[in-house]
């Protein structure tokens, strides 16, 4: 077992895990963290996906020890709980969820690509990248609403 | 997956050491390809040497008339590169579209071309833009590292530090893409360099397929 600590949503804590143990794991069963997602395991789908270092990563695909020393934010540390974040709150107002099932992946690879684009981002980049974030229910077209909402939103 | 010891190191010279002590070890760059790999039970390395604490294998620097990318560079590093984008525009533009943007966050050059997937991006680039790939024992040209499905010009202790891409005059790389994993399912590597273009073909094939010489 290898002992890892890393700062989750701007609290640092730390677990035993084995070497084989992933990131995703590490956040849902160590952390109770489970607003972030399963889906596919293979890296493809992004339900998994999270903010290492401030950049988006599939959490299924890194090694929790390989995110020792790191700075990690989940869906859970995007706002204090009382109220949603400018981009979660795009996804209520423009119906961009509808199981939710891949929503957490959504909101935070959503974010990254404000975070890089800028709050004017178009929607042919909006929908190319989001191509590592699969949703089996709304067909994309409001999720890229949402997104182009929550960038304008998040950008004051 | 199957357990394993998992260890991090600093240097080349550790990340070697650990390897020649390892029963059976692999070393994992960014593990977009590895880490699914294991967890099919497609490979069980015994010991995973992580050389993402490698510091020198990181970055991307101009050397002369060509472009020296560390092996450790992310996708997204290579896409984003002022220099890359400018001296090879077409190596850019392919970084920028491998896999999906959280893959490029992790991924590398490195791990992509000791990998030698046939459907993978960059080994069409190595060999169209006569690159050489530099390993901690030896310098490899870009047309002799390729040797078959899967399979490399590396020995088992063997690391690659940096490809070096010498600029060209025109390039450029188109892919038919699979809609999920973005792989090649045929892409085209054109370069053009003084009185000769290359034309190199990747995902139709077991190997890339060099193609020709116009």
């Amino acid at each position: 077992m290898l002992t890892v600590s890393m700062k989750v949503n701007e609290q640092a804590v730390s677990g035993e895990v084995e070497d084989r143990t992933l990131l995703v794991e590490f956040l849902r069963e160590n952390l109770r963290l489970t607003g972030t997602h399963v889906g596919c395991d293979t890296s493809q789908c992004g339900a998994c996906v999270v903010h290492v270092d401030g950049a988006s990563v599939k959490s299924c695909t890194m090694l929790a020890v390989q995110a020792d020393g790191c700075d990690v934010t989940t869906i859970e540390g995007l706002t204090n709980g009382a109220e949603l974040h400018p981009m979660q709150q795009a996804f209520k107002d423009n119906h961009g969820l509808q199981c939710g099932f891949c929503t957490p992946g959504m909101v935070m690879s959503a974010i990254d690509i404000v975070n890089r684009n800028g709050s004017g981002v178009d929607e042919a980049t909006v929908r190319k990248e989001l191509e590592g974030n699969i949703c089996r229910c709304t067909g994309y077209h409001n999720i890229v609403k949402a997104v182009q909402a929550g960038a304008k939103n998040m950008g004051g | 997956m199957y357990n394993f010891s998992y260890q991090k190191v600093t240097s080349v010279d550790d990340a070697v050491e650990a390897m020649q002590k390892a029963d059976d070890g692999k070393f994992v760059a960014g593990g977009q390809t590895m880490l699914p790999t294991m967890k099919h039970r497609l490979a069980s390395p015994s010991d995973v040497i992580d050389l993402g604490g490698i510091e020198d294998l990181k970055g991307i620097c101009m050397d002369g008339d060509a472009i020296s990318i560390g092996a450790m560079t992310t996708h997204a590093e290579v896409a984003a590169s002022s220099d890359v984008q400018s001296a090879i525009p077409a190596l850019a533009k392919l970084a920028g579209n491998i896999g999906d943007p959280a893959v490029r966050n992790r991924g590398t050059i490195g791990g992509s071309i000791a990998n030698n997937d046939p459907a993978a991006d960059y080994p069409a680039a190595v060999i169209a833009l006569g690159a050489t790939v530099k390993t901690n024992k030896r310098e490899i040209a870009g047309d002799e590292f390729f040797t078959g499905m899967f399979e490399t010009a590396l020995e088992e202790d063997e690391l690659i530090t940096s490809i070096s891409f010498p600029k060209t005059e025109a390039a450029a790389y188109m892919k038919f893409e699979n809609p999920a994993s973005r792989y090649a399912i045929v892409g085209v590597f054109v370069a053009k360099s003084g009185d000769e273009v290359k034309v190199v073909v990747t995902g139709a094939t077991a190997c890339e397929h060099r193609g020709m010489r116009l």
